[in-house]
């Protein structure tokens, strides 16, 4: 029976099966696109619109003074710079740690290992929101409420374990045979690490880096808990301004602020995107 | 003797990341489990006294309480198992039969909704569902009534907002899986004259089940500790509506004051991401 299916099945009709199928995921999809584009395209126009409301619409007129106007020292600079100063100090550090921390990990057999990833693992895992009350507390106890640099230190830990991870996991890509040769001709661990290791995982250090950086500029729960000076405050919290004591909101200016605080996470992805491909194996990618 | 100090030598980079996890995560989560039981509030760390389960039966009995819980619930059914995971899954498999383009276009799309920052994305959604936003001019085009989605069914706007934030990441991650499934088996069966729908259930979906399995958790895990989107377009309101646990706790903690309170709702929490963190590991057991 299925073998007579099987030979009896004509080829112009299997073929125009597989075409009829093509249109109707295409179709499909074109419609997920469609609903999901919609949002994105209320921005979009918004930020050109001088009249701007909550409704879609073409810009009408057209205009670039949203951008001019949130583009001031108070609106848009500090609170771009105060972003970058700790998500990039944060970075730095978090990248730093997994680094090292992923070395002896991913080169050494030892009986520690399989428990401390496996807590790591855990770790990721960790709803980051459950703990920011205590958080809050301890911050106030040891007077690191307020201060740009004791909300880097929490924002890098958060997001330390998936960078390990992920470290140690390119690291783990790269042979060790080049490594030999230098610890033969006397270099330590460590120099062996930043002379061979490094410069032969390049784009795994990238990917973590742009990934972490990527996680915290997002971040707003961790920054509107810990800072409480308006002049402290990254984009991701002093975007509430726009909602603030004026009463109406320009949804204009505010579309406006949105596209530029967005911009940079959407480069640095595309940067990445094609490193990270298919194989998207980053389990925990996305906790929040 | 040497061998121990060998290894304490090696695990040397260890250090600076050990140090980090234990000062800001393991010691927030110690306190935690300390103030849960404690009546602490925020006006002065004089009066706290030890109080036992106090805060939790409290908890039990408050109908806010119980109220955040069903609300949670309702959000984490609604947008991450059925809204994030289902279409993710419809998406990667429509991918692979539709043409190039549109697989690039719909991509681009529903990954852009997940790259922003979480609070413009909240910013977006509240545009798009507000009862002058673009939903109900939409509606409205289609001839269809309009609603007030925000006040009528905040939990459902919430909920919708966070399918179109996180859908990425389950497509991204059954994209990969679906890749991986050999394609003469996908075939076979369709010889076989097994329909597309019989094809997903007997052949596709047994052979990705781990993957479904850690997309599960890890988007569950990630909606528990939803808070930016909420408190972006609800704070969640009106009334108590949309007010999922993350947003409950943050009421307590700091609008009432009851940090002790917030604290023992925070720790429910955090246990039940371990609880989910534990089975995450299980299902991931083979590969560390």
């Amino acid at each position: 029976m299925t073998s007579a299916r099987r030979g009896g099945r004509p080829r112009s009709f299997r073929s125009a099966r597989r075409v009829r199928h093509r249109l109707a995921a295409d179709l499909a999809l074109l419609l997920v696109a469609v609903a999901f584009a919609v949002p994105l395209g209320w921005l979009a126009l918004a930020s050109f619109n001088e009249h701007a409301g909550l409704r879609t619409s073409l810009p009408h007129p057209f205009t670039l003074g949203n951008f001019q106007a949130v583009l001031t020292p108070d609106t848009t600079y500090t609170p771009m710079f105060n972003s970058l100063l700790l998500c990039g100090s944060a970075t730095a550090l978090t990248v730093a740690a997994a680094t090292l921390a992923a070395y002896p990990l991913s080169r050494y057999r030892s009986r520690f290992n399989r428990p401390f990833l496996l807590t790591i693992l855990f770790a990721t895992c960790l709803p980051i929101t459950a703990i920011m009350v205590p958080v809050y507390g301890l911050f106030v106890q040891v007077n690191l409420i307020d201060t740009l640099w004791g909300t880097a230190l929490f924002l890098a830990t958060a997001q330390l374990p998936f960078a390990i991870w992920l470290m140690r996991n390119f690291m783990d890509g790269v042979p060790t045979v080049l490594e030999e040769a230098a610890w033969t001709d006397g270099a330590s661990s460590m120099q062996a690490l930043w002379r061979v290791v490094l410069p032969l995982m390049g784009p795994g250090v990238g990917v973590v880096t742009v990934f972490t950086f990527i996680a915290m500029w997002g971040n707003f729960f961790v920054p509107f808990m810990l800072l409480l000076s308006p002049d402290q405050l990254p984009a991701s919290v002093s975007i509430y301004t726009f909602f603030g004591s004026y009463g109406t909101v320009v949804y204009g200016q505010l579309a406006a602020f949105s596209v530029l605080y967005s911009a940079p996470v959407v480069v640095l992805y595309v940067a990445i995107a094609r490193r990270l491909g298919g194989g998207f194996a980053l389990g925990g990618a996305v906790k929040g | 003797m040497r061998g121990a100090r060998r290894t304490l030598l090696r695990g040397l980079p260890v250090l600076p990341s050990v140090l980090l996890l234990l000062l800001f995560l393991a010691g927030p989560i110690a306190y935690c489990a300390y103030i849960a039981f404690t009546d602490m509030q925020l006006t002065g760390a004089s009066g706290t006294h030890f109080v036992g389960l106090a805060n939790f039966r409290h908890a039990f009995a408050d109908p806010g309480f119980r109220n955040a819980v069903v609300l949670t619930l309702v959000f984490t059914v609604l947008s991450s198992i059925i809204g994030q995971n289902t279409l993710g899954l419809g998406l990667a498999a429509a991918m692979r039969r539709a043409s190039r383009p549109v697989r690039t276009v719909t991509g681009a799309v529903v990954i852009a909704a997940w790259v922003l920052p979480e609070i413009v994305a909240g910013f977006l959604l509240y545009a798009f569902f507000r009862r002058e936003g673009t939903l109900n001019a939409i509606l409205g085009w289609l001839h269809l009534p309009s609603q007030n989605w925000l006040f009528t069914l905040p939990i459902l706007a919430v909920s919708l907002a966070n399918v179109w934030r996180g859908t990425a990441f389950s497509m991204l991650v059954y994209s990969a899986a679906l890749a991986e499934i050999p394609q003469d088996i996908a075939e076979q069966a369709e010889v076989d004259g097994a329909s597309a729908v019989q094809r997903m259930w007997h052949v596709t979906l047994p052979m990705i089940r781990r993957s479904i399995g850690t997309n599960l958790m890890l988007n569950t895990l990630q909606t528990l500790s939803v808070f930016g989107l909420v408190w972006a377009m609800t704070r969640g309101g009106p009334g108590a509506r949309s007010q999922t646990l993350p947003l409950f706790m943050y009421e307590k903690a700091f609008q009432q004051s009851l940090i002790g309170y917030g604290t023992a709702v925070a720790l429910l929490l955090l246990v039940v991401g371990a609880l989910f963190s534990v089975v995450y590991l299980r299902l991931l057991r083979t590969e560390v």
